[in-house]
């Protein structure tokens, strides 16, 4: 077991939800594969996905929803 | 004039804009900032300013709340709201109002007619302006878009009732997308603007957006003739030009007419426009929308008729009565203004935020460059991308090109990626040189063109 780490590819404001009233793309403890969206990047009003880095169990989100994030901060922690 | 402490409850470069005629009218300004924006272009220039809330606008730049608050800590007199933010929020203009102070637009009643397409569309037919083909109210399933566009004929427009600016649409060619698309329309538009109502129209192929500007007073109102923005990537402009030169002299008499005459039926006050759908093959206008703020391309019409706009947005809310007459003004010349925003158009317009290192602007005979940037400013990834707008003036179209391919060789920003590649290469393209397009125009021109940009 590794310990990966998911970082946002840009600056912005960090969701864990595809929209308020959706439940979470992933929530600790479930597994993902990679490439799956686990939150949205909002900048300059465009939405963009951040991919999973690994297929794993997320074990630890890193930063709270609607969270103001920089480029390359660490979001999630997988164990691979 | 009633006004002598205006609060700007806006950022970027359209705070710069309103602190200037402000300024130039004698009155104190103070610019509402969220936390982010502390050292921001507006803020260096204002006589003071005021932090409302978090970097996030839901907690700032859009909270009523701590924005009446703010104006009445530093004792405010009126409220300029600028474009986006809350300058169409009716609720906003009404908590200003009930607060004792002066919203620098239209009343809260106008906002919320225009603000609801429908209504606006049956508010144009009531003044004699033409509307698209369409549904003659809000309709609220399938079935009834089904049964609408029946009577219509396809394509069709899907618009949300509550939408504008080009949002919340989508284009139906066979009744067969209906079941598929309205759900989804009605869906979206209840989740963006919290109704769900939807209206149709019919669609008109390589139609082009025209907009007339308009001032009232209430009672008085004059156009400022209009403005051509054919050139749109998803539906948002880009380039923008005064005048239309496409509009033969007697459908530009027309379309003039039939914004003071929606403005009057309205009772409209303060700086508005109206935009139209211009099919040039048929050569016929149809009304598309009001927008009752001032628009971001208002210095082409500023160039060209030689009326500081926003200073006249001041002069009617605070002296309440407009100071020019129709016969005042003229249009001499032609104007381009090109967006220039925080984009890589080499990466599908990614967008850019970071630190501007050096800037070095365009200047010289006809020439302005409306921006919120300094060497050294700080763009934050929470705004829109728009940082300034280029904008130039010359006899005539041809000349304005040329002025305006050399004001973009001036200009140098450093640091973050932006627009002002694309407008090169669109200033040199032929088509655009001709005044060759339409509103479907830019999106295939980008695909061929790609290359251009990278």
């Amino acid at each position: 077991m590794a310990t990966k780490i998911v970082y946002s590819p840009l600056p912005g404001i960090f969701y864990r939800r595809p929209a308020p009233d959706e439940p979470p793309y992933v929530r600790e403890n479930d597994t993902c594969a990679e490439g799956d969206v686990i939150g949205l990047i909002e900048v300059m009003k465009s939405f963009h996905e951040v991919n999973s880095v690994a297929s794993g169990k997320v074990s630890k989100f890193l930063v709270e929803n609607e969270a103001t994030v920089i480029a390359g901060q660490p979001l999630v922690e997988l164990e691979a | 004039m009633r006004i002598n402490r205006l609060l700007v409850a806006n950022r970027g470069e359209i705070a710069v804009r309103i602190i200037r005629a402000a300024r130039e009218l004698g009155i104190h300004t103070v610019v509402a900032h969220s936390q982010c924006d502390g050292n921001s272009l507006p803020v260096r220039l204002a006589d003071d300013a005021c932090e409302i809330g978090p970097p996030a606008a839901a907690k700032s730049y859009l909270d009523i709340e701590a924005i009446v608050q703010a104006a009445q800590a530093k004792n405010i007199d009126s409220v300029h709201p600028g474009y986006g933010f809350l300058a169409e929020n009716a609720k906003f203009a009404q908590a200003v109002e009930s607060a004792g102070m002066i919203f620098v637009g239209p009343d809260a009643s106008t906002i919320e007619l225009m603000g609801d397409k429908v209504n606006a569309r049956t508010a144009a037919a009531a003044a004699g302006v033409p509307i698209v083909n369409g549904s003659a109210g809000r309709l609220e399933s399938a079935d009834e878009v089904c049964e609408a566009a029946e009577a219509i004929g396809y394509p069709i427009l899907v618009k949300a009732a509550a939408g504008g600016g080009g949002r919340g649409i989508r284009i139906a060619t066979h009744s067969s997308e209906l079941p598929r698309l309205v759900p989804q329309a009605i869906a979206e538009a209840q989740a963006t603007f919290g109704d769900g109502g939807v209206f149709i129209e019919q669609f008109i192929a390589r139609a082009r957006h025209i907009e007339v500007q308009v001032l009232g007073d209430g009672s008085d109102v004059i156009h400022c003739f209009e403005r051509e923005c054919s050139l749109q990537r998803r539906r948002q402009k880009i380039w923008e030009e005064a005048p239309a030169i496409v509009l033969p002299d007697a459908v530009r008499r027309q379309m003039c007419a039939a914004a003071v005459a929606l403005a009057h039926h309205v009772q409209y006050r303060g700086a508005g426009t109206v935009e139209f759908l211009y099919d040039e093959a048929a050569g016929q206008f149809y009304f598309l929308e009001m927008n009752t703020r001032i628009q971001v391309e208002h210095p082409v019409t500023e160039f060209v008729t030689g009326i500081d706009l926003v200073r006249e947005m001041l002069i009617i809310a605070g002296c309440g009565k407009l100071r020019l007459k129709q016969e005042d003004v003229g249009v001499r010349g032609h104007s381009i203004e090109c967006r220039i925003n925080a984009e890589d158009p080499a990466r599908d317009f990614m967008p850019m935020p970071g630190k501007v290192e050096s800037v070095m602007f365009p200047g010289g005979p006809g020439v302005r460059f409306d921006s919120m940037l300094y060497a050294g400013c700080e763009v934050p990834p929470f705004y829109d991308s728009m940082l300034g707008k280029l904008v130039v003036w010359d006899e005539s179209r041809s000349r304005a090109l040329r002025r305006l391919e050399r004001a973009l060789v001036e200009l140098r920003i450093d640091g973050i990626n932006t627009t002002q590649p694309l407008h090169q290469v669109l200033a040199s393209d032929g088509d655009v040189r001709e005044a060759n397009f339409h509103t479907e125009y830019l999106e295939p021109w980008l695909l061929r063109n790609s290359f251009k940009l990278q």
